[in-house]
């Protein structure tokens, strides 16, 4: 390990640490809202590295979550039957599930991902969200709109009177994602994230260096699809449920949202971008529900989506660099410096 | 390695900080969760958007308009009833956020008649774990019946086994040569029904369709009915597909007998999506079972008329109303059963002694072993726009179907129970 992965990965262990000692100024509904922030953190930071750094747009990564929770619930759900009595074997046996159903899928999409620019990759993961409902209700393994239950993983015996399961679910989903996250926050600043920048900037001079693109965007897809597929896996421990319902469309923009108003690209911008799409809602409903029943119910659902609406096109104008700013400290190749101003490029390049 | 101590440092000093605050998080257990001196704070998670709210928005208003006039009338042991009705739009995933802020932060005394099967076992094991009391829920899933597994949950519909083989014996006990076919939903809805079938006509199902709720098109399932010259079809579908069942069959100029679910025969409601005109002639002769009382003229069907009128704005009196008025009613009971200073187990306890009568049309069933509230339902028909029972009952049990006497819980005290 060099000296800057090791930092890298200290830094995150401090955080990790920092976030987990929160839990406990929270009450149990903010740690499930917590837990909640976690799972989208880990899908969000995978969405904006790919979005950011291959400039590969994907509105799917709902999708990928609902992957790695089906993978999840079939795997610990198996596991638990296999070996009853034990709540950490199933778990690790889920996450495990979670890493092969994402990550066989994610390396399809990729596969075609390579062979697909802009507009033409993100119809194709919109359609695999609209698709999800069908999917579920025709293969058998999925159980429909109903979904698929996950093994509840209640509290260990000996921190049953310290903590509240929702509190134990937070620290799970956290180490999860920091799991999850962490890989990528060193892939993006080690060779890997030189090479997708490189193939961004220009695929023929990549080519021209020996960086073959179409492995590169493969491998970037893949990489992202295991993040969110574990960020999945979090949802699915939080709720002890999959179904096509909680992946839905709404809920794969809102990802990319997400990723858009942390920053792309950017690891914090995607923790704050998560925050957001979890808390956001539930205070506007929180207000809705203040105002005259009538007006109200109207408003129910809707109020969100419009505000999030609001919210993309005033930090697209404002900044477009996202809340994580724009002073990046990663050395940037120099050829997109010459060619394009460095907060418009991901949108530039996912659009041509 | 350079290590960032100032960085370690100050994380350790805010791990330290925040473990002081410990408390913040863990379950308090001196207090009985929501109840107060003067009130008691119930919740609920109900479909007020999405593709169900139209069938079964109106239940929780209904409740809760009950709620106002029992409020108005004393409450129970003078604590008044505060009701949260949180909207899951029918989906499972917000049903979890729903429940998990009504018990997190609203700290509800118990979670009453959540809605749906799919969106109500997401949350099952979230509330046998917390110990809330989970009772009267909306469906007829025999998955609310397990005392051992889940000791604080209770069902309110009738299961659908049961409905199925009621039904059933009630096709067969008017004509016994009927072909009998089933239209179902694909989860444990329909297969309920089609189990309760099978216990009466054995495999001589002559076509069972599923459909998914989330596709709107049941021409496949009706033209194979069709084609398999089904005379009597029973339904295990929800108020939206049984209209779009009996729609799509009239279009294919077809018109067999329908035996509908209670939860797929509310006759108010698919007059709503039929149209005044044309509904009673589609309806005509549809039978369907029930267990509340909803004969127009009886009492209680006046008392909750009358509650609609004063504290619902007059909303359209369904079989809803009369459905979310009877679940207020039986908590209310319970409520008053569980003595002056109730708490969770005494709340359970009142329940599973078996004294509580609701206010069905046959006796309630719960007991230590049975957490099913009814295992009795009676034949209603719809005849020339009304739909009323006509007096035959049946009672499940284990796969026997036995017609029985109903016996209607009388209305006592204007419907305030506890004085």
């Amino acid at each position: 390990m060099n000296a800057p992965t090791s930092r890298l990965v200290l830094r995150a262990a401090l955080l990790t640490l920092v976030a987990i000692a929160a839990t406990f100024a929270l009450d149990p509904f903010r740690n499930y809202q917590l837990a909640t922030a976690a799972g989208c953190f880990a899908a969000v930071a995978g969405l904006t590295v790919l979005v950011g750094l291959t400039g590969q747009l994907s509105l799917g990564h709902a999708v990928l979550m609902a992957a790695g929770g089906y993978g999840y619930a079939i795997a610990s759900t198996a596991a638990a039957e296999a070996l009853p009595g034990s709540d950490a074997l199933p778990f690790l046996a889920g996450l495990g599930g979670a890493v092969a159903v994402s990550g066989v899928l994610g390396l399809l999409l990729g596969l075609a991902a390579a062979r697909l620019r802009g507009p033409y990759l993100a119809g194709l993961t919109l359609a695999m969200v609209i698709a999800l409902p069908s999917a579920a209700n025709v293969i058998p393994a999925l159980a429909g709109d109903q979904g698929r239950g996950a093994p509840f993983f209640p509290v260990p015996e000996a921190l049953s009177s310290l903590i509240a399961v929702e509190q134990w679910h937070a620290w799970l989903a956290i180490a999860v994602a920091a799991v999850a996250v962490t890989p990528l926050a060193a892939m993006r600043r080690g060779r890997a994230g030189l090479r997708m920048r490189a193939v961004l900037g220009d695929e023929t001079a990549a080519r021209l260096a020996a960086v073959d693109p179409a492995k590169v965007k493969t491998g970037a897809f893949t990489v992202s699809s295991l993040a969110a597929g574990l960020g999945g896996a979090v949802l699915a421990v939080a709720t002890q449920s999959v179904s096509p319902g909680a992946y839905g469309l709404g809920f794969s923009l809102l990802l990319v949202v997400a990723a858009v108003v942390g920053g792309l690209g950017s690891i914090g911008g995607a923790a704050a971008g998560s925050a957001i799409i979890v808390v956001l809602p539930w205070l506007v409903d929180s207000a809705a529900s203040a105002l005259p029943a009538d007006l109200g119910q109207r408003l129910n659902g809707n109020l969100a989506v419009l505000l999030f609406g609001a919210v993309v096109i005033a930090v697209t104008a404002a900044r477009p660099g996202g809340i994580a700013g724009l002073p990046r400290r990663l050395p940037r190749p120099p050829f997109t410096r010459n060619t394009r101003t460095p907060e418009t490029e991901p949108n530039q390049n996912t659009e041509r | 390695m350079p290590a960032p101590s100032k960085k370690t440092a100050l994380a350790a000093a805010a791990a330290l900080a925040a473990a002081g605050l410990a408390a913040c998080s863990t379950p308090d257990e001196d207090d009985v969760p929501g109840v107060t001196d003067d009130t008691v704070t119930i919740g609920t998670h109900q479909p007020l958007t999405g593709p169900a709210a139209a069938g079964y928005a109106s239940i929780s208003a209904a409740t809760d308009a009950y709620f106002q006039y029992l409020n108005d009338n004393g409450g129970v042991h003078g604590r008044e009833i505060e009701y949260l009705v949180k909207d899951d739009a029918y989906n499972p995933s917000e049903t979890q956020t729903a429940v998990r802020e009504l018990v997190g932060e609203d700290e509800v005394f118990a979670i009453v008649n959540g809605l749906g099967t799919p969106t109500h076992t997401s949350v099952l094991d979230y509330l046998d774990q917390q110990g809330v009391p989970d009772l009267f829920v909306s469906s007829g899933s025999l998955t609310w019946n397990q005392p051992e597994t889940y000791p604080n949950t209770f069902a309110f519909n009738a299961d659908y086994v049961t409905e199925g083989a009621a039904l059933a014996q009630y096709a067969v006990d008017q004509n016994p040569d009927a072909t009998v076919c089933v239209l179902g939903q694909d989860d444990d809805f329909g297969a309920g029904i089609l189990q309760g079938v099978e216990t009466v006509v054995g495999d001589e199902v002559a076509e069972a369709q599923e459909y998914s709720s989330s596709n709107e098109d049941v021409t496949a399932q009706i033209g194979a009915m069709m084609a398999a010259e089904c005379e009597v079809n029973i339904l295990g579908t929800i108020n939206g597909f049984t209209a779009l069942a009996v729609g799509t069959a009239a279009q294919m100029e077809w018109f067999p007998q329908w035996y509908v679910s209670s939860s797929g025969a509310d006759y108010p409601t698919l007059v709503e999506y039929l149209g005044e005109e044309e509904a009673p002639l589609l309806l005509q002769g549809m039978a369907s079972v029930n267990y509340l009382p909803n004969s127009p003229g009886s009492d209680w069907y006046d008392l909750f008329r009358q509650i609609n009128e004063d504290y619902n704005d007059g909303a359209d009196f369904t079989g809803n109303t009369v459905f979310g008025m009877s679940v207020g009613y039986l908590f209310a009971e319970a409520l008053a059963a569980a003595g002056e200073d109730p708490t969770r187990e005494s709340l359970v306890a009142a329940i599973e002694s078996g004294d509580l009568a609701g206010n069905g049309i046959v006796p309630l069933s719960y007991s230590e072993d049975d957490h099913a509230a009814y295992r009795s339902v009676g034949i209603a028909v719809v005849d020339e726009g009304v739909q009323d029972f006509v007096g035959t009952t049946y009672r499940v049990d284990d796969g026997t179907v036995e017609q029985i006497e109903a016996d209607p819980v009388p209305l006592e005290n204007d419907g305030v129970p506890g004085q």
